[in-house]
């Protein structure tokens, strides 16, 4: 496997720079014309060779009817293993419709599907969610805010509306704030699902399931509770302290940022990442800016991609010790927290002289970065990498080490290879179990082609490992950051862009490996100045919906310490 | 009378913004005027309850880690005694709004607010729980968490730097220390149990159970 | 050395000499009620002040420094705001069990708190089973707890009470069998007669070698458990229980537990010193004459104190650095492992002080 990989590595790089190349030529002359004019519109309109970008996308279209056994297919004969994304899209005239993302863990490659229903007052399709168990949840979140019905799913409400939610509001006609203002009641949960299914004449059969019997203990877990990091709600069924079932409830915190993206331009898009998901403010930006730039073809100086991939690690390393931090007070060590903390504030120090901010930083821009490097940036790294390897010692004499934290998480929250990769667990979480899913080394993007450093992966899938996992990865983004801090190449450190920026008709996808997993960001455009679709994969939210299957059958206080390791940030679900 | 100027350790009066504001308020609470000793016994309690507002744990989104940083070794709020973070809201005294309060959640955090024990404060942490912030436009942010319960000190940033926590909570201090416990009311809002209406209540069930 | 014996009777002495006998006792049963009280109180803000400021230094912070100097004053602004804070009565939960609750919680650690020896003859509660009387009245704390879930009407308090119920009565039986162990050297159940025994014949922890040693380890682990304090703070375990069996109390009544909570403390670390670090008696080391001269200088009721306080200081030592143990670790570390060790080496204590093993200083 192992050395697969390797092998795979120059050549993904070669390819890419052969497809950036022929995007140099169109780039360049625009961009040494446009800062005299102020309305470059108007003196040179003239070249528009509209190459694709490197990252296009090509759904084959496969009829709803068809789709069940297309994708039953590829999974089985295909071996693609991995469903990253469903992507739900108003396609307007055409239909309502999905785009699902394949990728195989065996081969590396990947594909599309795209399927589409043209009724809209009650569009079904299929579900896949007997294939992979993430589908589950994306399908739910079509469900919310398509209104597409999946025919064979078992659990068909709202995820992250209310349930007395009226309408659809990502469909393009919807108008949400008409139609729903602030309700001050609170909510009804239901106990029941509903399951549609199409029966042999093909009319649609409505089938009741039970969430919880009436009989069963249940105790919610959140919205407000101390150990859900933000607002997320469980609802979980005991059996003295035994969980038996977990219903988690999402979007107590859906700010609707897809939707708001589609009035912003692009530029204006890059403000909403860093407030999703804040420990990895830096990859998700970083994540879209890479979408729009291959897809408008814009090219990226060699600096910046270094500074970027240093910003990323830097991040990675800030979420890891927060995540330690928090995983120490849920488990009752207090000053295990703090000691987190005192070394995370180097960090951000870090941040705040180049970037200006702490958390959020908004560094990345399309074309490169906000601000150049500051002249202390690579001294105080240099600092900071010693200091780190120093103080991440102290973790495992005080907490990782120390004898009830191994009780407590050895063995706990077992997590097979199987149940992470149908429940598309990427990051470290997907790692502890033996899952080779690290993007930087899966399909190389910025500078992490030309650095050397290990793929954490480990085989027990327990909490425990979870916990070294992410403390090895510290060990490694040290090592990428000591190899890059002086080989920073000299250049812009912002390439000119037009100042209306628009990507040509198409659907992008590009993803990076953000703090906790993969973070892919799927754009569809009409060739205007602002996107049709833009849909995050949430890194947290398969960890979230893993949680019932990692639960089961522990005790409560395990809960705290698998949600603890699985380490998700609420905003990033609800997005 | 001569406005009380509440001392703040080590920050002058005049350091801090926005005094006029403050000063109507303190004109606004003694508009009657109090007694002596009775002012004398307020004075002793607004000076407990101002130094140890326990702060509820809530948040919602990013401003949360910045709290989470307040209470951390560097900025420390634990000097002010304020570190005795309650998880339960029965027992804490200020509620920190850290964070976007959407639809959904606005109910609940209506609920925490009324299950927390007088005298309660409120403190909008950020552009998000003050107005919405960067998310206002959308369908399912509240456009600012006074909309849903009283709030006593705004603090602005996205997400506040720790500094500006710790202002706000110097604000929130100067505050409690203007107000009367005998002088006026404990409470700013109406008793949601009073007995007259929890017989009500009572009477209600009662009927519906016969009528079904 | 002081005693305080003298002083008490004749005070006794002067009062029956201006009134009858049953006015005089009344009289002094309310002193020293008040006395107990005041003492309570006055421990209970020394520990949170000592607490607060221990666990800053542990975890690099600087703790309270802004309320009077060092932040000295903190607690009392908390006590004030405390004294007033709306107490919230709910609707649904059993009002009589519910407000009961902490009362019986802060009796039961009054109680126990009374049976302390401060001083030679200053003894406030003293008989011939003094220790049986502690351990009996030390456990009406868990009826306490045990109501205060159940009386809450809410799912949190009522896990977390049955968790501090089955916690409790285990480590009972360590404390139970360690106390034993103890008796069995000194020969006697009265708490200032073994504090006697050891002021005269060297602290029992050196008299009695290695069983006591490790009856004094065994005891501080269960005393910790027994305050429901970290690692053992499951009951009130923060992170999956929000509060605990305490969740739904406000105000003062909140207020008790919280005290309850650090006098348990003194508590544990009080009889830990009576029994083996004694008591009020001072450090003497044989043979150094002018040393031991100059340590019975020092009043008994400093020695007890300051005993006591760094015995409290390795508890919130401890609480600091380990994180929370899970239920069934808990109970299986009392059953499994603490029971069994005590109940050995109440044997081997038996043993030597059968064959007269024991060292006399």
């Amino acid at each position: 496997m192992e050395e697969k990989k390797d092998l795979q590595t120059p050549e993904v790089a070669e390819t890419k720079k052969a497809a950036a190349a022929p995007a140099e030529t169109p780039a360049a002359p625009e961009a040494q014309a446009k800062p005299a004019a102020a309305k470059p519109a108007v003196t040179k309109p003239a070249p528009k060779p509209e190459l694709p970008g490197e990252n296009e996308i090509k759904p084959r279209l496969v009829e709803p009817e068809a789709l069940h056994d297309e994708m039953l297919r590829l999974r089985d004969e295909e071996k693609m293993d991995f469903l990253e994304l469903i992507t739900g899209v108003d396609w307007g005239e055409e239909g309502l419709g999905c785009v699902y993302n394949l990728w195989s863990t065996a081969t590396g490659k990947r594909e599309y599907v795209k399927t589409v229903t043209p009724d809209r007052e009650n569009p079904f399709i299929p579900t896949v969610s007997d294939l992979w168990t993430i589908a589950e949840v994306y399908e739910r979140e079509v469900l919310d805010f398509y209104g597409i019905k999946f025919l064979g799913h078992k659990d068909m409400r709202r995820i992250f509306l209310r349930e007395d939610w009226v309408g659809y509001p990502f469909r393009k006609d919807d108008k949400p704030e008409e139609q729903n203002p602030l309700k001050m009641e609170n909510e009804v949960l239901s106990d029941t699902t509903v399951e549609y299914n199409r029966d042999a004449e093909g009319n649609i059969t409505e089938t009741e399931h039970v969430v919880f019997a009436p009989e069963d203990y249940m105790v919610n877990i959140g919205p407000q509770h101390p150990s859900t990091h933000g607002v997320l709600h469980f609802r979980v069924a005991l059996e003295g302290e035994r969980i038996k079932k977990i219903d988690p409830k999402l979007g107590y915190i859906h700010r609707g940022i897809e939707k708001l993206n589609e009035s912003y331009t692009y530029p204006q898009t890059l403000a909403l990442t860093d407030r999703m998901d804040y420990l990895g403010a830096m990859q998700s930006r970083h994540a879209l800016c890479m979408t729009i730039e291959k897809a408008a073809n814009i090219e990226v100086s060699d600096r910046v991609q270094v500074v970027r991939t240093i910003m990323d690690e830097l991040q990675r390393i800030d979420s890891h010790i927060l995540f330690f931090s928090c995983l120490c007070q849920d488990m009752g060590a207090t000053t295990a927290f703090l000691y987190g903390f005192r070394d995370r504030e180097k960090v951000l120090d870090i941040f705040e002289e180049t970037c200006g901010g702490r958390l959020i930083i908004n560094y990345n821009m399309i074309g490169g970065l906000a601000a150049d490097i500051h002249p202390n940036f690579q001294k105080r790294v240099k600092e900071f990498i010693p200091y780190m390897r120093k103080n991440i010692k102290e973790y495992y004499d005080i907490f990782i080490n120390n004898v009830i934290a191994r009780n407590r998480l050895i063995g706990v929250g077992n997590l097979t290879l199987e149940q992470v990769v149908s429940g598309g667990c990427t990051g470290p979480s997907g790692r502890a179990s033996g899952w080779h899913n690290d993007v930087r080394k899966r399909q190389p993007y910025a500078a992490y082609d030309r650095v050397d450093f290990k793929e954490i992966v480990r085989t027990e899938g327990d909490s425990y490992a979870r916990l070294l996992c992410r403390m090895d990865e510290i060990e490694q983004s040290l090592c990428i950051i000591e190899q890059l801090i002086d080989n920073i190449p000299e250049g812009p450190f912002q390439t000119k862009t037009k100042p209306i920026i628009k990507v040509p008709a198409g659907k992008y996808y590009s993803c990076v490996e953000g703090s906790r997993g993969e973070f892919g960001v799927y754009l569809e455009s009409t060739g205007d100045k602002s996107p049709y679709r833009l849909h995050y994969r949430s890194t947290g939210l398969p960890l979230v919906w893993i949680m019932d299957a990692a639960c089961r059958g522990e005790l409560i206080a395990d809960m705290m310490a698998i949600n603890g390791t699985l380490d998700y940030v609420v905003p990033d679900i609800d997005r | 009378m001569k406005l009380k100027r509440p001392k703040i350790k080590s920050i002058p009066y005049e350091e801090f913004n926005d005094n006029e504001t403050y000063e109507k308020l303190v004109k606004e609470l003694n508009e009657n005027g109090v007694n002596v000793i009775v002012k004398k016994l307020d004075d002793l309690f607004d000076w407990g309850r101002s130094n140890s507002l326990w702060p509820l744990t809530f948040a919602t989104s990013c401003c949360g880690i910045e709290f989470m940083a307040v209470c951390a070794a560097r900025y420390d709020i634990a000097r002010f005694g304020f570190e005795v973070t309650r998880n339960s809201p029965r027992q804490a005294d200020v509620i920190l709004v850290n964070g976007t309060i959407t639809n959904k959640m606005a109910p609940v955090l209506k609920r925490l607010y009324d299950q927390m024990a007088d005298p309660k404060y409120v403190v909008a942490i950020g552009g998000c729980a003050i107005a919405g912030g960067p998310f206002t436009k959308s369908y399912h942010v509240v456009k600012g968490v006074d909309k849903i319960i009283p709030v006593d000190v705004y603090v602005p940033g996205c997400p506040p730097r720790p500094e500006s926590f710790l202002y706000g909570m110097m604000q929130l201090q100067r505050i409690v220390k203007a107000e009367n416990f005998f002088g006026t009311t404990n409470r700013k809002e109406k008793d949601p149990q009073t007995l007259s209406e929890s017989l009500e209540s009572i009477k209600e069930v009662v009927e519906k159970q016969q009528e079904a | 050395m002081f005693n305080l014996q003298s002083w008490t009777s004749a005070i006794h002495a002067w009062m029956l000499g201006m009134m009858p006998e049953w006015a005089a006792i009344l009289i002094e049963c309310v002193v020293v009620a008040l006395l107990i009280i005041t003492l309570y109180a006055v421990f209970a803000i020394v520990l949170i002040y000592m607490e607060r400021k221990v666990c800053a230094f542990f975890q690099c912070r600087l703790g309270p420094n802004r309320v009077g100097k060092w932040g000295l004053l903190q607690v009392f602004s908390d006590v004030f705001k405390m004294l007033q804070k709306e107490i919230i009565n709910m609707r649904k939960s059993d009002m009589f069990l519910h407000d009961l609750a902490p009362f019986l919680v802060v009796t039961a650690s009054m109680l126990t708190f009374a049976c302390l020896p401060w001083n030679k003859g200053g003894h406030i509660i003293d008989f011939n089973v003094g220790l049986f009387f502690m351990v009996a009245v030390s456990s009406i704390g868990v009826v306490g707890i045990l109501l205060a879930g159940l009386g809450s009407n809410s799912k949190y308090p009522m896990i977390g009470s049955m968790r501090a119920g089955a916690q409790l009565i285990s480590y009972e039986i360590s404390i139970g069998i360690t106390m034993l162990t103890v008796v069995a050297l000194s020969g006697t159940m009265q708490i200032s007669e073994i504090v006697q025994q050891q002021a005269d014949n060297g602290w029992n922890i050196v008299r009695g070698h290695v069983p006591a040693v490790i009856a004094f380890l065994i005891y501080l682990i269960a005393g910790n458990a027994e305050c429901n304090r970290g690692p053992f703070d499951l009951p009130e375990g923060e992170s999956e229980l929000t509060a605990g069996y305490h969740t739904e109390y406000s105000g003062m009544h909140f207020g008790f537990f919280y005290l309850a909570e650090y006098l348990n403390l003194f508590i544990a670390a009080g009889i830990a010193t009576t029994l083996f670090l004694g008591g009020w008696a001072p450090l003497h080391i044989a043979g150094l004459d002018g040393f031991n001269g100059v340590m019975d200088a020092i009043p008994g009721a400093v020695w007890f104190i300051g005993k006591t306080f760094f015995v409290i200081f390795l508890l919130m030592w401890e609480r600091w650095t380990f994180p929370r143990l899970r239920i069934d670790h808990i109970l299986s570390l009392e059953w499994k492992y603490l029971m069994p060790i005590s109940l050995l080496n109440l044997l081997l204590m038996a043993l030597v002080v059968v064959f007269g093993l024991g060292i006399n200083v």
